[in-house]
């Protein structure tokens, strides 16, 4: 009983949330800087439900709840955690995004309820589509967030937005049809080898060997490519560094950490069934396919990306080709390493987008080459940039260095050596490039206070330029008294404004929590390996 | 029902889903591709009937109503309404789609040669119940499906891209229909909703181009790439 309320908690939280905004958009003036706190708050809730769910069902099997409809095994638990831990960095971050788009005259209130009633409702599909036993719930609680989050892309509704917001939803629907092609494919497979209706996971694995090979292999193929577009991987990425890039930021981090993820759950979970009906060659030659053409694709358009954002987008198409390769690598380790490595990146990249976001916020600019000097302007926001890049990079003390590690032996280890070779060598490109247009970003001079206001004029509220310069007047006048006549000149010549660096406390615990996950992952590598097992076959 | 009668009422419904297709395929008229829309949507319905009176399946003759409800009356009111606002905005001229990527002729013989692809492909699928007539049917459902898809990547306007993409919906579900395996209900459910929300989606999205863009010719999306 207390088990199947947790299970039904990571849904039923979100809803109520989604339910309580929705309430608020009627009236939303009064008192909305309360309500938006609704939204962490039910965050926690559901991370809080996703871990003692996580410790009371450790070291047992399969649970079931709702007559069969809702199943979940240790990963399903798993997923719930990265769900739970991406989810409640980008809604702790909201109330403080949300306020200064407020002040900016860019959201009313009522938009901004809106606006988190939506992502509530995201996360509740997210943790339903990990949560169903069948694939084809997973499928309709997949293709759900999408409509969910089209009009989060489009909130801001300039030309961009919704252009971003049009791709969005065509690509990503015209994707997941192909997905709802080969499961009414499979589906006829299933029943054929006499299967009862419904596309239940575990009756799937269990009759497998007995589908029949061609049709498996057409709907294995259209399934990886349909889920493979959700997941960002290449064929059918075009839509994700637009709606990446266009969103608000903590959608972005939402979308990159958990929706990005959940699209590679239902991959691995298909890559079981496709493995006992077919071996394991069909599957792993199509990931290799997907996973290196994304790779090769994220380093040639990361090479002369002009637009931060677009710039995190395309090194998450990088991380889901790095999850693919993983995947086709196949074996327990290399799946312990997949799973850790979605939680590593969610949270890397979810505090990059938020960072991102404020930067956006601060300067009124996507392009890397009119943001400079963030690190003597901002010092805690540049140092969250850095530290998040360095994270995304795989330096040691985040979790992504083990999982990339991970990732690598287990290729080399299933006789994929060329190909982890190759994509090897495209991080390290993707690497520096990340590198340089970041350094770019944190470094050299800030610009002249005149300029910067030109190019922030559209964005930034007046208000707000006001504080900043008047900020940048006390700074001024402390150096005064203390630099030497001649830097006093050089300052006064071409004063630099200081940013506010406030509502970044979420992004310093994500980024804390990837460090410590790095470290030291105690209990949680029992649950890695306990639901890596849950994917891999015999 | 005799057995020949399902048969060539079954294959009657195919030939006018495929035939609808192309014709969606063909014309440039918007008011008229809503039309052929609607047609196919009871051919789909006719199919799903179909086959449930042969097998005396109460469970599919619900699921076609339920087809009914959606293709024939929901989806083509919502294209109509948006049709009809994009019409009044642009000072009361039908719309059509003006330049397509591919002309006529050429998008007629692609649409030829999708079909013997889909024949070609869907092999294993026909084979695996080789004595069910409906399972001859299923070649016509993916032919469907991608003769949506090309006509999804041709077409610039936003209204004609929203149509090709439900033709391409229509294409699928005749394969659910006609491989015959029943899913389960919820999950039909949901595969309904899904469809209705993501057109009513694209439908606002539309009218937000057209605020944005000015008129919704798909061309003026440039604003993003690398």
């Amino acid at each position: 009983m207390r088990t199947q309320a947790l299970l039904l908690a990571s849904v039923a939280v979100p809803l109520f949330g989604a339910a309580c905004f929705l309430l608020a958009t009627l009236r939303p003036r009064p008192g909305w800087r309360l309500t938006a706190w609704v939204s962490p708050a039910c965050a926690a809730l559901s991370l809080g439900a996703a871990i003692a769910l996580a410790v009371v069902r450790s070291g047992h099997g399969p649970v079931t709840a709702l007559g069969g409809l809702v199943r979940a095994d240790s990963l399903s638990e798993f997923m719930l955690i990265v769900i739970g831990a991406v989810g409640l960095l980008a809604t702790a971050a909201s109330p403080a995004w949300l306020n200064a788009e407020i002040a900016a005259r860019r959201a009313s209130p009522r938009a901004a309820a809106k606006h988190s009633a939506l992502v509530q409702l995201f996360l509740a599909a997210m943790a339903a589509a990990v949560l169903t036993a069948s694939l084809g719930l997973t499928w309709v609680a997949i293709e759900a967030t999408t409509i969910v989050t089209a009009f989060l892309v489009g909130q801001r509704k300039t030309r961009q937005a919704v252009e971003a917001a049009w791709k969005y939803v065509m690509i990503c629907s015209t994707g997941i049809a192909l997905a709802l092609l080969g499961l009414l494919v499979l589906n006829a497979a299933a029943a054929h080898a006499g299967l009862p209706a419904g596309l239940d996971w575990t009756r799937l694995v269990a009759a497998a060997p007995h589908l029949n090979r061609g049709v498996t292999r057409i709907a294995v193929a259209l399934l990886l490519i349909g889920f493979g577009t959700k997941a960002g991987l290449a064929p059918l990425h075009a839509w994700l560094p637009d709606a990446h890039g266009q969103a608000p930021a903590p959608v972005s981090a939402l979308m990159s950490g958990v929706l990005l993820s959940v699209a590679m759950y239902a991959i691995l979970r298909v890559k079981v069934i496709a493995d006992l009906a077919l071996g394991t060659e069909y599957t792993r030659t199509l990931l290799l396919i997907l996973a290196l053409a994304s790779l090769l694709l994220a380093a040639s358009l990361l090479i002369s990306q002009r637009d931060y954002k677009r710039m995190l987008a395309y090194s998450s198409i990088e991380h889901m080709g790095l999850l693919a390769l993983g995947a086709a690598a196949g074996s327990p380790l290399a799946v312990a390493a997949v799973l850790l490595h979605m939680l590593g990146h969610g949270l890397a990249k979810g505090s990059l987008f938020i960072s991102a976001g404020r930067v956006l916020q601060l300067t009124g600019t996507h392009r890397i080459d009119r943001v400079s000097g963030l690190a003597s302007r901002a010092p805690l926001l540049a140092g969250c940039l850095g530290l998040g890049i360095l994270a995304l990079l795989g330096f040691p003390p985040f979790s992504l260095f083990a999982s990339e590690l991970g990732i690598a032996r287990a290729g080399f280890a299933s006789g994929l050596g060329w190909v982890t070779t190759v994509a090897l060598a495209l991080v390290l490109v993707i690497a520096a490039m990340l590198l340089t247009h970041v350094s770019r970003m944190l470094l050299g001079p800030a610009p002249a206070a005149t300029e910067g206001g030109l190019a922030a004029g559209a964005a930034p509220p007046q208000a707000g330029t006001e504080r900043a310069s008047t900020a940048s007047v006390i700074q001024n006048g402390s150096v005064a008294t203390l630099a030497p006549p001649a830097i006093y000149a050089a300052e006064t010549a071409k004063p630099a404004a200081m940013f506010p660096d406030s509502g970044l406390l979420p992004v310093v615990v994500a980024l804390a929590a990837c460090a410590v996950l790095g470290v030291y992952a105690g209990p949680v590598t029992t649950l890695l390996h306990a639901a890596a097992q849950a994917v891999v076959t015999p | 029902m005799n057995h020949t009668a399902f048969v060539e009422l079954l294959n009657l419904a195919c030939g006018a889903l495929l035939v609808t297709a192309v014709l969606i395929l063909w014309r440039r008229q918007l008011a008229a591709i809503i039309r052929w829309f609607t047609v196919q949507g009871l051919a789909l319905t006719a199919i799903a009937a179909i086959i449930a009176v042969d097998g005396h399946d109460a469970r599919l003759g619900a699921i076609a109503a339920g087809v009914f409800a959606l293709r024939v009356i929901a989806l083509p009111l919502l294209l109509r309404r948006a049709l009809a606002r994009a019409e009044a905005d642009g000072g009361g001229r039908a719309l059509r789609e003006t330049s397509p990527l591919v002309n006529v002729t050429a998008s007629l013989l692609a649409a030829a040669v999708l079909t013997l692809l889909a024949y070609a492909v869907s092999r294993p699928v026909v084979q695996l119940t080789p004595a069910s007539p409906a399972a001859h049917a299923i070649p016509i459902g993916l032919a469907v499906a991608l003769i949506g898809f090309f006509a999804l990547v041709t077409r610039r306007r936003a209204m004609s891209q929203l149509a090709s993409f439900l033709l391409m919906d229509n294409g699928i579900t005749a394969v659910g229909l006609l491989t015959t395996a029943g899913t389960s209900l919820i999950m039909e459910l949901g595969i309904s909703l899904d469809v209705l929300f993501a057109a009513a989606v694209l439908q606002v999205l539309t009218s937000r181009v057209r605020d944005t863009f000015g008129h919704a010719d798909l061309d003026e999306l440039r604003e993003l790439r690398d």
